[in-house]
């Protein structure tokens, strides 16, 4: 093992032997209790809260778009709220991708919030930039960016009308830059889920940028991690009807070491369970090659990876490889792809499921007499084989069956009609229909998900730390 | 002698655009040898036929006694194009879970596999 290298420009830090990263939030819409109880359970150097998936940077998008102050993810707002007092007088630090693709915006939200709470002083925000791509999309495509879809190889042209937005993937370096700079809140735009956990490691141990079996062990802690209580004890398969308290569910902290060893553990005095089967789980979430896991810092290697029982609720994670990346971004674009709703009706016992076969034959001739296109109508029958098709076999006579029809396709005004097809059926279909309750279906405007790489040479971070 | 994967993994599933992926992990580390021999490619193939409209991609995990499965065009297009209750692949890991192993008896026995006599009911090419 090579000593760590020293970055210059940094102020002097702790040379600490552990350093704990804690999970609170595992996507926007996650607990709301779980960030205080990170900071508040025991000690932490770090919280973490991960908001972002694919497509939340469109919705944001649209917010901006009405709104040039909003396009964050205001949960943030009211979790730096419930976290004060730990960040101002504890040392606690805090990253985030909260930002959106308004990280300015959000940064001025915690302003305002730290003014109220009279701890302006004691808040150093840092605002990572650069990797919203949307105002440059043109220059790129015309100096040669095709942003090809990765998975269908058209070139970005063929929507680019109808793009919503474009942002490029970036990784732990702003971060550590906004660490080293002092900030005590970082926030940032589209980073990888797994920097804002590799960051603080990377800063705090003062790992070199090639160093990459460490920085790799540092992404593999942010994945086991960033799914909140997923790794702890939450949708774990695994002995599951044993799982203890999960109403009181502890989220998973990394332990980290200089070494790139780390332990995952959860405060004392909370359910759930941190094990070799539930980290398993969670490191084979979303999985693709477990050879090359790719980002923006380094290639981690899955078939690397050590799991060990290491006392109750904590487990060791060692022997990680990496290599260098590539000298792609991988970019998120979102995109109008057409509209979309998804009704339901309820038929009960007896034959409850020839009843719901026959309303679906029913519905589908009257849109199709209605003249009324679509580019896919799907039909599923919950609690029969919505989920596994025909792997579920046959059917016995159930209680119920959810009849459930989406409609998707370019044509607003043919899914709005399909929504109005629905509730007849409850009078002039097949008997025994119930649970229409809710009302007509709601239509959706399909933002779909595209993505590209780009070079990354062509993607500069700004980092500006506010006092 | 047949051998339900239920009784010797577990799995967890995700999503990737259009794919979705099952991790299948061995609920004994000494099980794991069972899964690497005979949840094959084409036996997951097979499970699979006609619930996904592409290819599969297997992968070793030794050291997590994991395999990892890629199953294109499993998802109706995926992300937020699915019209379907799992777009998002959630519950492909307990499909996964329904595939029941033929493993040689002696080696069956020789691993301590829960073997089981009675074709499960819900396996769909042994229908009622």
């Amino acid at each position: 093992m090579t000593a760590p290298s020293t970055t210059s420009g940094a102020p002097p830090r702790i040379n600490k032997s552990i350093v704990r990263v804690a999970s609170g939030q595992g996507f926007w819409g996650d607990w709301l209790e779980a960030p205080r109880r990170q900071v508040d359970g025991g000690d932490v150097d770090y919280l973490m809260l991960d908001y972002l998936a694919e497509v939340t940077m469109s919705i944001l998008q649209k917010q901006k778009e009405r709104d040039p102050n909003m396009g964050y993810a205001r949960d943030f707002v009211g979790a730096i709220e419930s976290v004060l007092p730990a960040v101002a007088k504890r040392g606690v630090r805090v990253i985030a991708n909260a930002g959106g693709v308004n990280p300015p915006a959000c940064a001025a939200a915690i302003r305002q919030v730290a003014h109220k709470h009279g701890v302006s002083d004691a808040i150093r925000i840092g605002v990572v930039t650069g990797d919203d791509l949307l105002p440059r999309l043109d220059e790129l495509i015309a100096s040669g960016h095709p942003l090809a879809n990765m998975e269908t190889g058209d070139a970005l042209s063929a929507v680019r009308d109808r793009v919503l937005s474009a942002n490029a993937y970036i990784g732990s370096t702003p971060i550590v830059e906004a660490l080293g700079k002092g900030a005590n809140i970082v926030i940032t735009g589209r980073s990888t889920d797994t920097a804002l956990t590799m960051a603080p490691l990377r800063y705090e141990f003062q790992w070199a940028a090639d160093d990459w079996d460490r920085l790799a062990a540092g992404i593999i802690a942010g994945h086991i991690i960033e799914c909140g209580a997923q790794c702890s004890g939450g949708n774990c398969l695994y002995d599951w009807q044993n799982i203890p308290d999960l109403a009181n569910v502890g989220y998973p902290i990394v332990e980290g070491s200089p070494d790139g060893s780390f332990v995952i553990y959860k405060h004392p005095n909370t359910g759930g369970r941190i094990s070799v089967p539930s980290v398993s789980e969670q490191l084979v979430y979303e999985m693709g090659d477990p050879h090359s896991y790719i980002t923006p810092d380094v290639i981690a290697d899955f078939t690397s990876i050590h799991l060990e029982q290491a006392g109750e609720n904590r487990v060791r994670v060692f022997g990680i490889k990496g290599r260098p990346p590539t000298d792609s971004l991988k970019v998120s674009i979102a995109y109008r792809a057409g509209f979309k709703a998804v009704g339901t009706l309820v038929y009960s016992w007896p034959d409850a499921l020839p009843k719901a076969e026959l309303a679906d034959r029913v519905l589908r001739e009257r849109l199709d007499r209605l003249g009324l296109r679509f580019e896919h109508i799907l039909t599923e029958f919950v609690g029969v084989s919505a989920t596994h098709g025909p792997l579920a076999g046959e059917a016995h006579d159930p209680p119920e069956v959810q009849l459930r029809i989406g409609v998707r396709g370019p044509d607003k005004a043919a899914v709005e009609r399909f929504t109005r097809e629905l509730a007849p059926l409850v009078l002039n279909g097949p008997p025994s229909v119930t649970g229409f309750a809710g009302g007509r279906p709601k239509v959706e405007e399909i933002v779909a998900y595209w993505p590209a790489l780009i070079d990354k040479r062509v993607v500069q971070t700004t980092v500006e730390v506010l006092t | 002698m047949k051998v339900r994967l239920l009784d010797i993994a577990h799995a967890r599933s995700g999503d990737k655009g259009d794919t979705a992926n099952v991790g299948v992990i061995a609920l004994k580390p000494e099980w794991y040898s069972v899964l690497e021999r005979y949840l094959t490619l084409d036996r997951v193939t097979h499970h699979f036929h006609g619930v996904i409209t592409g290819p599969i991609e297997r992968y070793e995990l030794p050291n997590l006694r994991a395999l990892n499965f890629l199953l294109h065009g499993a998802l109706d297009g995926g992300g937020t194009l699915s019209l379907k209750t799992d777009a998002q692949g959630k519950v492909f890991s307990t499909a996964m879970l329904r595939l029941v192993l033929d493993v040689p008896d002696d080696e069956a026995k020789a691993a301590g596999l829960p073997g089981v006599t009675v074709w499960p009911s819900y396996q769909r090419s042994q229908r009622e």
